[in-house]
């Protein structure tokens, strides 16, 4: 009895840690993403706090809904989308603490949760009753199509890898943080695992709608697709799970290809290490969002919806069935 | 609702053209871009008026034009300030007395702030960007 409440204590303030960092955490992202942006076009750019005090103002402005929309959809929408992807974190370890939820759930139902803020989102922009917003909404859902088979190429190759290496429940993220792909591939897997890593980058802008793959947001043609018809608070809750979904994907790529921590470094003293391990955790999502996210958005215009399906389909899905190959040959000669 | 200082920071800016001749939107473009960095200040290009706090109001208002500015106008969240761009739309302009013609935008909508000039340079339409917020500075100073 004292054994469940305590667990169940911990799930709890666990979660509630969670939130709190992933909504801070994800509007810094934010921040650092626009300087970094603002630097590589030659401005100086908002200042770091930029997106708090957006989110401040979004709070204080007026709540619109529109006279032809469902409004309890359109009002539920943001809300899903900020809890989604806040449940999305639970599941992923954070630093050297293990993630929250982490008995619960495996790698495949990540996946699953990658795509639900992304649904919300569709369902707000068709219960907004706009013509822009639905377009929107039609051009994500094929853009959610079409990121998923190489993002499912890079999950079940790495997994199917590690499985080979005769690693237990290769699908849990216990597993596949504290056995990274480097360490049981050969030099071709080790190719394998760096081409999945390019995938992943790749698929990381089309998860987060940003640009080259920001075609339902399309602000030139479409308005603002999407988030054309949401205002104040809504929008505000929008604008949060943005942030929080930045991490999380950045935190899938850390846990899959980056695991390492520091506090191997500074043996018998834990609070250091799980100190260091978690701004170690930092540096990594900051580096991988300013990869993925700024240095890709900065280098590209935006890409037709069209184009968008070729780019995944043919071009990084290859890709991804060529690593998967690669660590297949790399299995065959090495275990 | 009485705007609070991150009101000044994060102006999100909708730019509504109603019938200009576009030599005042290139100008904007041109106060927007990487020279003048209003991104320093928060302020940003929305797509959509749901988003915007600040209208930028260029032209002399056709009569087609006048059902939109005023749908516009309605669709913007509160509180909100109202730019008016360009000589057109402060008392038309060169199109001055012309058959069809609503405006000047004024007569259509309440305008906070005019940056004349046809078209103004972007410094112009940067310091009635600062102007406008002076003036939301002054609200928050003064009574809700
Ligand atoms: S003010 Fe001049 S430049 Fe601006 S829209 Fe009117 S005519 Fe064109």
């Amino acid at each position: 009895m004292i054994e469940q409440l305590g667990g169940f204590l911990y799930v709890v303030l666990g979660t509630i840690f969670v939130a709190l960092f992933g909504i801070g955490f994800g509007l810094g992202v934010l921040g650092v993403d626009r300087k970094l942006t603002a630097h590589m076009q030659a401005r100086i750019g908002p200042p770091l706090r930029q997106p708090f005090i957006d989110i401040r103002k979004l709070l204080l402005k007026e709540n619109i809904i529109p006279e032809n929309a469902i409004s309890w959809l359109f009002n539920a929408a943001p809300v899903f989308a900020l809890a989604a992807s806040v449940t999305i974190l639970l599941y992923l370890p954070i630093g050297g603490l293990p993630p929250v939820l982490g008995v619960y759930g495996d790698i495949i139902l990540i996946m699953y949760l990658l795509t639900v803020p992304a649904l919300a989102m569709v369902t707000g922009g068709f219960a907004s009753g706009s013509p822009y917003a639905t377009v929107g909404a039609q051009r994500e859902m094929i853009t959610m199509m079409a990121y998923e088979l190489p993002l499912a190429t890079v999950f079940i190759a790495l997994a199917w890898r590690l499985a080979r290496a005769g690693v237990q429940d290769p699908f849990s993220l216990a597993s596949l943080t504290s056995t990274p792909i480097w360490s049981v591939a050969g030099p071709l897997g080790i190719i394998g695992a760096l081409i999945l890593l390019i995938v992943l980058i790749f698929v990381t802008p089309g998860e987060l709608s940003r640009v080259p793959f920001d075609t339902p947001e399309a602000e030139t043609e479409l308005a603002g697709g999407l988030m054309v018809e949401y205002s104040g608070k809504n929008l505000a809750m929008f604008y949060l799970a943005q942030g929080v979904k930045s991490v999380a994907m950045a935190s899938v790529i850390v846990a899959l290809f980056l695991p390492w921590g520091l506090s191997e470094f500074v043996p018998g003293i834990p609070a250091l290490g799980i100190l260091l391990d978690f701004l170690w955790y930092i540096v990594k999502v900051l580096a991988v969002l300013f990869v993925s996210v700024s240095l890709i958005r900065v280098a590209m215009a935006r890409f037709r919806i069209s184009q968008v399906v070729t780019m995944y389909w043919i071009y990084l899905g290859g890709l991804g069935i060529l690593g998967l190959t690669l660590l297949f040959l790399d299995s065959l000669g090495g275990v | 609702m009485k705007p609070t200082p991150s009101f000044n920071r994060s102006l999100w800016v909708y730019h509504l053209n109603s019938g200009s001749c576009n030599g005042c939107e290139i100008e904007i473009v041109a106060a927007l871009a990487p020279r003048y960095d209003p991104e320093r200040f928060g302020v940003k290009l929305v797509g959509s008026p749901r988003h915007a706090d600040a209208l930028l109001v260029t032209g002399p208002v056709p009569n087609k034009m006048k059902e939109r500015v005023l749908r516009i106008m309605e669709q913007t969240p509160d509180p909100k300030v109202v730019i008016c761009v360009g000589t057109c739309g402060e008392s038309g302009g060169v199109y001055y007395d012309s058959y069809s013609l609503a405006g000047p935008i004024d007569d259509v909508i309440p305008v906070d702030i005019y940056v004349s000039g046809c078209p103004p340079r972007p410094e112009a339409i940067l310091h009635g960007v600062v102007k406008a917020i002076e003036k939301l500075e002054q609200l928050q100073g003064g009574a809700t």
